[in-house]
């Protein structure tokens, strides 16, 4: 593994500290206030600086580490949460994921926008009375991190280090019943789970930082240790006992153990506990053991005596006993030195590798290249499709009563299937990360526009083929921007409505009938008809006299070249919008539409297909062509009688279904199958929703059945053509094309089918 | 393809009525036989439409009516030659594939200067050979204006 792989890894892992971080941070803002949710918003931020510093990366270092100090004081209750902490914090979380993505993809950010933050989150963690022995509220840099750079006005002072102090170590490991004037002694009681191992750390680095603060007396309590045959190799069971001097206090101490803390008992007392060392051990075929001085030197060469899980594996635990007594008490004392020090992290990142493979975890997870996964969607759609020409062959062969076969290929049927179901399973995420990048999007949008807005997510564990949820944020970022900066009023105006000042914007995802349903509602002003219809006028979009519906005026929005916005901001409101996003979303194969209340606010409501490698299709005759037509498109199917249909104007008919006139569409004519129009009564009429309201009767010949088809790109190998969304193959293993119905329908009000796509093309 | 030291070039040659032409080998994916293909709307003429290829729809162009000859009536005798440009497949009908030929470079002529569309745009070059006479087709131009005749 080389390094950028390492760094890719890393970069992965920030963006799920990122995201712990946010939800962590929205979680207190919504009055959580469990401490765990701290810890792991301050772990989230702590491990993004810790990683950054091993490569290096020194302005995520800072930020990650200013950040870190205030979010410490609020772990340490020196500060109390309040809203504006927690703006402060969000937007530093933000930030801090620029800063990240700037590292791994080179580009810069707004230095200014750090800077001001920096000093927020400062004045922060300054602000906090502290009582007058605690230390200043910043901490000292874990060793192996580059110093801070400049953008770091903390008050943060470099440690000097020294190893002087070990030289006197074999003095004052002779037990010094008083502390030299000046220094003090806490008494560390130090039991490390199995995570902590698991997790890649190891007691004795946690020890050996410990003797960097001062002089150490250790002794290591293997009294839990069990036989052999009871033992587990990748538990726990040592625990040590340090006695501690130093001139530094106790916060020092307790930051040596900072990365660990949630996986060890930890406990420090000030003072020393001499009754505890003295104690005999309770096992007691044990030699009671003098306090021993611990020895750095001996932990490099014998890594294999604290890092019990390695030695439990390595060597008979009986044996190894002993062994390790013998090497604490002879081995030499010797200062430690900085190549040694590089080697331990070696070891350590070793050790990290092989203990993070090791680890039985809960929920097992792997990481799999996405195209591994189309690839195996792709053979499984080739799967579903030769099982349907071996199925049809065998029904053309009539191999007949043979049950056998015909049982056979059922089996294989179900199979297929479930396969299917499997795989799409795999590509299935939830769309939560989705959301919470527009938690983001929100709260910049509110800071410009002056707004007060909540973002409400529900349903963000539904789950949705990523493929799809890629292509979401877009259309998604569009709409929030368009919610807050047309659908919110401003607070003064809200509170001038007698409405809460802070706006809601509630996003919503769910599951209905097999296509999931992302809804965005605000509780702003609503959709303003009046402007709407007089500027649709204005631009020519309608007719002054047209009579049109509430739904159909709200719908206008969609309309290219359509915007409300009185002044053109670089949010939203460049004449560009909904027409964009409506059709982003029907490039998925999704519908939008809005319903809207004055005063009340609007919902935007998309339709989207669960995923884009099958669709659920009715499987068509046009002109002696095979067609499918997506089903979901279709709102019934019913067979014309001549009584139904009525001339209207030269070519155009129109079929009578319930008293309501709807417009008949000759599919074979318009996509050029063939050149007259077909007489309707020999054929079938499928009733269509088309977007924008309004419906359409599309002819066909006849009906030949409904079938799930894998979808196939006509794009890979030639190009766009219209009216046809895209290819299938059936299961005579002859290509049927898809119908983009939303074309045909467009084409069926007059424009040209081809150019209408040319400009869609270009647009 | 180019044999080092000789500057050979390895081409498939196939005919179409009583012409010969040819493409680089290296091009070729597979060759197979002629089965009905699905007709795209709004497609140009010579563009017979798309067929399954084990998975993947593959458009195939009828060649003769590409060089501005008569559209084929495709029957089972007729082949259609895989072509790769690119990342794209695309599929030529031809009447028959004749020959695997090994040219030196130096016996391919120039296209002679005719105002016909096939002799200035798809004919890289000509190659005699005893006494027949081959046409190199230049595989870029056939393809390069797919989209914009399509759109």
């Amino acid at each position: 593994m080389d390094m950028n792989e390492i760094k890719d890894i890393f970069f992965q892992e920030c963006e799920e500290q990122l995201a712990e971080l946010e939800s962590g941070l929205l979680r207190i803002n919504d009055g959580d206030t469990d401490p765990e949710t701290v810890n792991a918003v301050f772990r989230a931020v702590h491990s993004i600086k810790g990683g950054a510093g091993a490569f290096g990366l020194d302005d995520l270092v800072a930020f990650a580490h200013v950040f870190e100090t205030t979010l410490d004081c609020v772990r340490s209750n020196k500060l109390q949460t309040s809203s504006e902490l927690l703006k402060v914090m969000l937007k530093s979380a933000d930030v801090l994921a620029d800063l990240t993505a700037a590292s791994r993809d080179g580009g810069s950010i707004d230095k200014s926008r750090t800077s001001v933050l920096v000093k927020e989150l400062d004045a922060f963690a300054k602000g906090t009375p502290l009582p007058a022995s605690a230390p200043e509220p910043v901490k000292q840099e874990a060793p192996a991190e580059p110093a801070p750079q400049a953008t770091d006005d903390s008050g943060f002072q470099p440690v000097p280090f020294s190893f002087d102090g070990f030289e006197d170590e074999a003095e004052a490991a002779e037990l010094p019943d008083e502390a030299i004037a000046g220094r003090s002694v806490f008494t560390v009681r130090f039991k490390p789970r199995s995570d902590l191992y698991a997790k890649g750390n190891e007691a004795v680095l946690l020890l050996r930082d410990l003797a960097r603060l001062g002089d150490l007396q250790v002794r290591c309590d293997i009294d839990t240790l069990p036989p052999i045959d009871q033992l587990d190799p990748e538990g726990a069971y040592f625990s040590w006992l340090i006695r501690v001097e130093t001139d530094k206090d106790e916060e020092a101490v307790r930051h040596v153990f900072e990365f660990a803390e949630w996986d060890c008992l930890i406990e420090i007392t000030p003072g020393s506990d001499d009754e505890a060392f003295s104690a005999p051990t309770a096992a007691g075929e044990d030699q009671p053991m003098a306090p021993v001085p611990f020895d750095l030197s001996m932990l490099e060469e014998e890594p294999v005596v604290p890092a019990e899980t390695a030695a439990a594996v390595v060597v008979p635990i009986a044996a190894a006993r002993p062994a390790a007594v013998a090497a604490v008490e002879e081995a030499p004392l010797a200062p430690p030195s900085l190549p040694r020090a590089e080697k331990a992290l070696a070891a350590e990142a070793e050790k990290k590798e092989s203990a993070v493979a090791a680890v039985p975890a809960a929920p097992q997870t792997i990481r799999v290249d996405l195209d591994r996964v189309d690839r195996l969607i792709n053979l499984v759609g080739e799967l579903v499709i030769n099982q349907a020409m071996l199925a049809q062959s065998v029904v053309e062969n009539e191999t007949g009563g043979s049950s056998a076969i015909n049982l056979g290929l059922e089996e294989l049927q179900q199979l297929t299937r479930e396969i299917q179901d499997s795989v799409m399973a795999i590509r299935a995420q939830p769309v939560k990360p989705v959301f919470q990048r527009m938690g983001r999007i929100v709260r910049e949008i509110a800071d410009m526009t002056g707004k007060n807005v909540r973002l409400v997510t529900e349903g963000e564990n539904t789950e949705v083929d990523k493929t799809v949820i890629d292509k979401l944020a877009e259309p998604l970022t569009h709409m929030i921007r368009n919610a807050v900066d047309h659908g919110l009023e401003t607070p003064e105006k809200r509170a001038a409505l007698g409405k809460n000042p802070e706006g809601i914007l509630r996003l919503t995802a769910k599951h209905r009938s097999g296509r999931i349903v992302i809804e965005i509602a605000d509780d702003g002003a609503g959709i303003n008809r009046e402007r709407v219809r007089s500027k649709a006028i204005e631009n020519g979009l309608i007719a002054a006299d047209s009579n049109l519906s509430d739904e159909e005026i709200d719908n206008l929005i969609f309309h290219p070249g359509f915007s409300t916005a009185e002044k053109l901001s670089d949010i939203s409101g460049r004449g560009v919008g909904m027409d964009v996003v409506k059709r982003s979303i029907q490039q998925l194969g999704g519908r939008i539409s809005i319903t809207s209340k004055p005063g009340k606010g609007s919902i935007f409501t998309m339709s989207l297909p669960l995923t884009l490698a099958v669709l659920d299709g009715m499987v068509v005759t046009v002109a002696n062509q095979t067609l499918v037509v997506p089903l979901t498109a279709i709102v019934e199917t019913l067979q014309p009688e001549k009584q139904d249909i009525h001339a209207f104007g030269p070519t155009q008919r129109l079929i009578a279904i319930r008293d309501t006139f709807c417009p008949l569409v000759d599919v074979g004519h318009i996509l050029n199958f063939r050149p007259d129009l077909a007489n309707p009564i020999d054929g079938v009429a499928l009733l269509v929703e088309s977007e924008g309201g309004g419906q359409r009767a599309l002819m066909v010949d006849a009906i030949q059945g409904q079938r799930q088809v894998v979808i196939k790109s006509l794009e890979a190998n030639y190009t766009n053509v219209p009216g046809i969304a895209a290819a299938t193959i059936l299961g005579d293993g002859r290509v049927a094309l898809i119908l983009d119905v939303d074309a045909v329908v467009t084409a069926s009000r007059g424009h040209a089918l081809s150019s209408e796509m040319t400009l869609s093309a270009t647009g | 393809m180019r044999v080092s030291g000789n500057d050979m070039c390895e081409l498939i040659a196939f005919t179409i009525g009583d012409q010969e032409f040819c493409v680089e080998v290296m091009a070729v994916r597979e060759i197979r036989g002629w089965t009905p293909a699905t007709p795209l709307p709004h497609s140009p003429g010579y563009v017979r439409g798309v067929i399954n290829l084990r998975g993947v729809v593959l458009p195939v162009m009828d060649m003769s009516q590409r060089l501005g000859m008569d559209r084929t009536d495709p029957s089972q005798r007729h082949v259609i030659i895989v072509i790769q440009t690119g990342s794209q497949l695309v599929g030529l009908l031809v009447d028959s594939v004749s020959d695997i030929l090994a040219v030196a470079e130096s016996a391919i002529q120039p296209a002679p200067d005719v105002s016909r569309e096939m002799g200035r745009d798809f004919v890289q070059g000509i190659i005699p050979i005893e006494g027949r006479m081959v046409c190199l087709i230049q595989l870029n131009a056939l393809f390069g204006s797919i989209e914009s005749e399509a759109a």
